[in-house]
């Protein structure tokens, strides 16, 4: 695969894997937390762990967007299927959170419930056009990533004069949880959690650019390398990590410079500029309320709101009883630390969000990390 | 003056047609299709004499017999049809025991509505299959269901076949230090399907590669009769079914991720879906476990045989109390090859 197998390669692996160990202070830990679920979901399927030192360590942050989606939101999703009788169209990994009282947008759907899978907000608006007669609800979530297409489905949604079409918007912005997570009293006061440095957002990075993490680097005194989704990506970004915290250096460097610009796309800005504004806060699971840390649709277009469309119960939902997500998401616990993990939540039956998505922490150690064993070297 | 009265005065009209509620009540209208065209397209000795049942004699030995449902959306897709599936797939799970396959038996649901032009393709689709194959379609079954309670065509197809004497094949036969073969590239049958989906428009040169396996797997078992295990990886992917054999084996595997073969339009379609080749469906691939001395003098049994000309050995059993199925990856290091979960792709077969 063209430009592909270019950032996979064993053999630079290799080279990468003794220079990271050339760099590293053996006296010291370097703990480097990887943002994105896509990182994540790279370091255990390809093994990048065995080819670090022993006092690299990789923590998982809350990078996910199906992860910190918080249970309530899924409730008022389900609510909309079961009460208002809408098409709900959604990514597929959402099918499976759980939702509160054991249900699930799957369940729901297994029980008669109109929950259409589909792969992008085209396919929403495709099925809006086909069933003039019913009302359409997409069930958007994620990063800045995601935002510009449901920006775009709302204008195309507009100017097409398409009336069945809403959008539960659930998208959430990046520098909000990176700071949240420095200014956690586990990070900042306890110290319990020591995080040292970022591998910066890479797909996110393309669309808000490198600029937005410059003032926390400062702020905070951490290193940030926007990094590549690609395993010698990763490594790569460890080393440039490294090499700023042996020089006592926290700057904002781009490892990723084939895709992410400072600036960043700045169409795809000004296209979640016209349809969204800042919520004043949004609850993530994990993180607790977020000031400032999400987006609402503008009201000039709150035709195709749903929060506006529709009349949302207020949802009391609460995490099962000690599912670790919450504190996994911050990166203060590894799955293996919860007790639920790989007894009674696995990816058949998850009874957390991070086991649900392929960029979860609890289903990456699960699918691919489990009682990992080295691969012999060869002389 | 002699006018022979015909049994079926007007034609079955297979191009403007459908199935309508009377092909499925047991009258005339079902003896026509029957006739018309699924004896027509599976035509043999044995199907002829129109009983409820296909009568023959057997021979001394093991059999074994084995069924699969076909639902598989869409009907025809690059490389194949739910037809010649339902031939490949029943005919591959009987000779995944080192069987040779005998006799097909054919059910079918359809749905009303249902295009009798669409019918005719796959039930000649399937004959052609099952001529190519050597292995007749001897008794069948045809149910009609209302509009809307099917979904055009599901076929269930069962096989039974004789094992040669001697040979043993079973999924728990698998032993540490054991080779593990597989007999091409990975993956070809679920793109396939994929980019022929409705709501995912990709274009890909790629076909599905539904195929039986009996010929290969006969001259295999005639070359190493002390084969352990052989499996089609079909739905869940090699990964799948290289777990099911280590739980049923109770041992351990390890894959070198370099020598699995996957196309790189396959590889490509699947970078871009966000899946992994080794859980997507194949159905003219096998997996083979066997001893050393076997793997060295079947590989170039394998390759010789149009099916299994990128034949290759891709690992080995090792003893493991969890087991594990680990893969030391391209990039150097190593992870677990889980069971598949969830499901990446409804229907595929």
């Amino acid at each position: 695969m063209k430009y592909v197998d270019e950032f996979r390669q064993h053999k630079l692996a290799k080279r990468l894997s003794a220079a990271i160990k050339d760099e590293s202070d053996p006296s010291r830990n370097y703990n480097l937390m990887e943002f994105c679920g896509g990182h994540t979901h790279a370091i255990f399927r390809y093994g990048v762990q065995d080819l670090m030192p022993d006092n690299v360590k990789f923590v998982h942050g809350p990078g996910c967007p199906v992860c910190v989606l918080p249970i309530g939101r899924i409730d008022e999703a389900i609510h909309l299927v079961e009460a208002e009788d809408v098409i709900l169209c959604t990514y597929g990994d959402l099918l499976r959170v759980p939702a509160s009282g054991r249900n699930s947008l799957i369940k729901v759907k297994a029980a008669g419930g109109d929950v259409r899978m589909v792969y992008s907000t085209q396919d929403a608006l495709r099925i809006a056009r086909e069933n003039p007669d019913r009302e359409v609800v997409f069930l958007a979530i994620g990063f800045e990533t995601t935002t510009p297409p449901s920006a775009v489905a709302i204008q195309q949604a507009n100017a097409a004069g398409l009336k069945n079409f809403s959008l539960f918007c659930n998208h959430v912005l990046t520098p909000a949880a990176i700071q949240n997570i420095l200014e956690s009293p586990e990070v900042r006061e306890i110290g319990s959690v020591s995080i040292d440095g970022f591998f910066g957002p890479s797909h996110v990075s393309s669309i808000i650019g490198s600029r937005p993490y410059e003032f926390f680097a400062e702020e905070f005194q951490r290193p940030v390398v926007i990094a590549g989704f690609e395993p010698l990506d990763v490594m790569q970004s460890a080393l440039m990590l490294i090499r700023q915290l042996n020089e006592g250096r926290y700057e904002v460097e781009n490892e990723y410079t084939r895709v992410v610009s400072r600036e960043g796309n700045q169409k795809a800005q000004q296209r979640v500029a016209d349809v969204f504004e800042l919520r004043r806060s949004f609850e993530w699971r994990g993180l607790g309320t977020v000031p400032y840390s999400a987006l609402k649709i503008k009201k000039m277009y709150q035709l195709f709101d749903a929060e506006k469309r529709f009349t949302l119960p207020v949802s009391q939902a609460k995490d099962v009883k000690g599912c670790e997500c919450p504190s996994i998401l911050r990166g203060a616990k590894r799955p293996t630390d919860c007790k639920l993990f790989g007894t009674v939540c696995t990816p058949e039956n998850p009874m957390g969000s991070c086991m649900v998505s392929s960029e979860g922490a609890c289903a990456a150690y699960w699918s691919y990390g489990r009682f990992r064993q080295p691969v012999q070297q060869s002389a | 003056m002699s006018a022979v009265v015909k049994r079926f005065p007007l034609r079955l009209d297979t191009h403007g047609g459908r199935i309508d509620m009377t092909h499925g009540s047991g009258g005339r209208a079902m003896a026509q299709l029957i006739d018309e065209l699924f004896v027509k397209h599976l035509d043999n000795a044995l199907l002829r004499q129109a009983n409820d049942q296909a009568a023959f004699d057997v021979t001394a030995g093991r059999m074994v017999m084995s069924v699969d449902g076909h639902v598989i959306s869409p009907l025809f897709f690059p490389g194949g049809d739910i037809g010649s599936l339902s031939v490949h797939g029943t005919i591959n799970d009987v000779a995944m025991s080192g069987a040779i396959p005998r006799y097909l038996s054919a059910g079918f649901i359809l749905e009303e509505g249902f295009p009798l032009a669409d019918l005719d393709r796959i039930v000649a689709s399937m004959g052609k299959a099952a001529n190519a194959a050597g292995v007749p379609v001897v008794t069948g079954d045809t149910k009609v269901v209302e509009k809307g309670k099917g979904d055009g065509v599901f076929i269930t197809t069962t096989g039974i076949g004789v094992v040669p004497e001697g040979v043993r094949i079973s999924g728990d036969q698998a032993r540490p230090g054991d080779q593990i073969l597989l007999s091409g590239s990975i993956g070809d049958h679920g793109v396939a399907i994929m980019s022929s989906r409705e709501n995912l428009e990709f274009e890909t040169s790629i076909e599905s590669d539904s195929a039986s396996l009996h010929r290969l797997v006969e001259k295999m078992v005639a070359c190493a009769p002390s084969i352990h295990c052989l499996r089609d990886p079909t739905r869940g992917g090699v990964a799948t079914t290289l777990n099911e054999l280590a739980m049923q084996s109770q041992v351990g595997m390890r894959l070198t991720e370099s020598e699995i073969p996957v196309k790189p339009a396959v590889a490509s379609a699947c970078e871009l879906l966000g899946l992994d080749p080794l859980y997507v469906a194949n159905e003219g691939k096998l997996i083979c476990i066997c001893s050393k001395q076997d793997a060295e003098q079947l590989l170039p049994v394998m390759r010789d045989d149009p099916l299994g000309r990128e034949s290759r050995i891709i690992g080995e059993v090792v003893e493991d109390p969890h087991h594990f199925v680990q893969m030391e990856t391209l990039f150097g290091g190593s992870r677990v090859v889980d069971w598949l979960s969830g499901e990446q792709l409804p229907r595929i077969c």
